[in-house]
């Protein structure tokens, strides 16, 4: 009898995190429903803060005229963390519903399970950031360029891992839907703690502060430089350096309580 | 007993039932005191230089001109909540069980309000302290707080009968959460978080005729120059309006919800 080679681990993880991205896309095209409020939150604030603090930009100190292009970089990822914390709320679902028990049982190593959750909201993230980016062009937002563009999705993307790692952190700790608000408020905290509405140097004191210490400012930045000025590799690297700490961090604290999760 | 005195009595019932309702869940005590709460630290720190523009009304600080905008926020979420407990309420049987009991009808939908205007008293002394803590000063004394805290709380009434009368005709709780959004628009259309005549076409011309436009304005005058007749008068016209559209409303899908069990 011929014996079957096993099939390599790395490969089954791949499999199992392609499946869990292929079901949270699934969720998408079976209920359209379920994007829409990811896509209207930060539409709606994007056209909102437009309106009403638009005439900041004639306080001067801004890079740029557009006030359109200073704060869409700021909406494309609000919406990154909406569907981060969107991603926490769909596994405290999941656990409720009894899912998650059933993937913890699976063979599955539980940062297979993890990073499924996580991917797929990274690629999520792409939606309702387009589409603002989209309202953004037809308001006269400056377009970024090719390498401001790929910069600022790969924050988006970055920053919805982040959000997913929070809400599955917190998902996890406290195994209940209920626990969806800290998930949004936190996110929403993190992202707008910083010079979101107006350079550092028009913020007040104390938000100059928490903006300096916020590593989320440094994403800003990185997100923000092609909308409103040239790219610079100076301007890139401490956002990047952000999100990786985030990340790990935040992915340390989501795996330690998926493994603290006991069926 | 007297049917007032029995009404009344289900009313109060039913209005600290939804009061304890909201306290005890998270999703829906969030958006009427940590979202707004949190907002109107980052836009007070974020726009707060918006205070040197030429055109900006004088103020002590833009925490003081926001005060208004914060209360209007966590009104129009308390009515939005208390729209979606009304809805569950419709979803877990508890609302039949109250139709087939022998009490008036409309105390059911008046309870749900008196719960929702009690968090909008809430809310309006929450955001009074934190203005009072932060150094906002109310230029309208008591008088002038106590004149805020009564708009807000018959706002809130408005608002919740809006919330209420849709919760009645879907019986969906997804539904009245849906219009989340749309109380965000009708908020960043408003002159709530900045003066009308600085915003941004064509945001600006719709906040001149938004109806919360006069009702923000009517509780920022006690707060940030003192009681101001007219702006009181507008804000109770639109205030008023909004009863009657909420209560007539509420009437109709109150009706139907019978009609259709």
């Amino acid at each position: 009898m011929e014996a079957t080679a096993p099939i390599p681990a790395w490969r089954n993880n791949l499999a199992t995190i392609a499946a869990l991205m292929v079901r949270a896309k699934n969720e998408l095209v079976r209920v359209p429903g379920a994007a829409i409020p990811g896509v209207l939150a930060p539409t709606i604030f994007f056209l909102g803060l437009n309106g009403v603090f638009g005439g900041l930009i004639h306080l001067g100190g801004f890079d740029t005229s557009s006030y359109e292009s200073f704060i869409v970089p700021v909406s494309m990822l609000q919406g990154a963390g909406f569907t981060g914390a969107a991603a926490g709320v769909n596994l405290a679902r999941d656990y409720e519903q009894g899912w998650v028990d059933r993937l913890l049982v699976s063979p599955a190593p539980r940062w297979v399970l993890l990073s499924g959750n996580v991917l797929a909201a990274s690629l999520r993230a792409l939606i309702p950031a387009t589409f603002v980016l989209a309202i953004a062009f037809v308001l006269g937002a400056q377009w970024p360029g090719v390498d401001g563009l790929v910069i600022c999705y790969l924050m988006v993307m970055a920053m919805a891992a982040v959000a997913a790692c929070w809400g599955s952190m917190l998902a996890l700790r406290y195994k209940s839907q209920s626990a969806a608000p800290l998930m949004q408020a936190g996110m929403m905290a993190l992202v707008l703690l910083t010079p979101a509405y107006a350079p550092l140097a028009l913020l007040q004191p104390w938000l100059e502060k928490v903006a300096r210490i916020n590593p989320v400012t440094q994403v800003i930045e990185a997100a923000r430089q092609g909308f409103i000025g040239s790219v610079t590799w100076a301007d890139t690297w401490p956002g990047l350096l952000a999100l990786a700490g985030l990340l790990v961090v935040l992915g340390a604290l989501a795996l330690r309580e998926m493994r603290r999760t006991n069926v | 007993m007297t049917s007032l005195a029995t009404s009344a009595r289900v009313v109060r019932a039913l209005g600290a039932r939804s009061i304890r309702q909201t306290f005890r869940r998270p999703q829906l005590i969030s958006p009427i005191i940590v979202f707004p709460t949190l907002l109107l630290a980052i836009q007070t720190g974020g726009a707060g230089a918006g205070i040197e523009l030429p055109g900006f009304p004088p103020v002590q600080s833009f925490l003081q001109f926001m005060l208004a905008g914060s209360m209007m926020q966590s009104m129009m979420l308390a009515g939005n909540s208390g729209g979606i407990a009304f809805a569950v309420d419709i979803e877990m049987g508890f609302t039949d069980r109250l139709f087939a009991a022998p009490i008036p009808r409309f105390a059911i939908v008046l309870g749900r309000l008196a719960g929702t205007a009690a968090l909008g008293l809430f809310a309006s002394l929450w955001f009074f302290a934190i203005g009072l803590i932060f150094g906002a000063h109310i230029e309208g004394g008591v008088p002038g707080a106590l004149l805020a805290m009564a708009l807000v709380t018959t706002s809130a009434m408005g608002v919740g009968g809006i919330g209420a009368a849709i919760a009645l005709r879907t019986g969906s709780a997804s539904v009245v959460q849906g219009l989340f959004p749309l109380v965000l628009v009708v908020l960043f259309l408003s002159s709530a978080f900045f003066p009308q005549a600085l915003m941004i076409e064509p945001a600006k011309t719709i906040a001149e005729y938004n109806p919360l436009s006069f009702i923000v304005e009517g509780v920022r005058e006690p707060i940030i120059a003192g009681i101001d007749a007219t702006q009181t008068l507008e804000a109770v016209a639109a205030i008023a309006g909004l009863l009657v559209f909420s209560i007539v409303l509420s009437a109709r899908a109150l009706r139907h919800r019978l009609r259709v069990g």
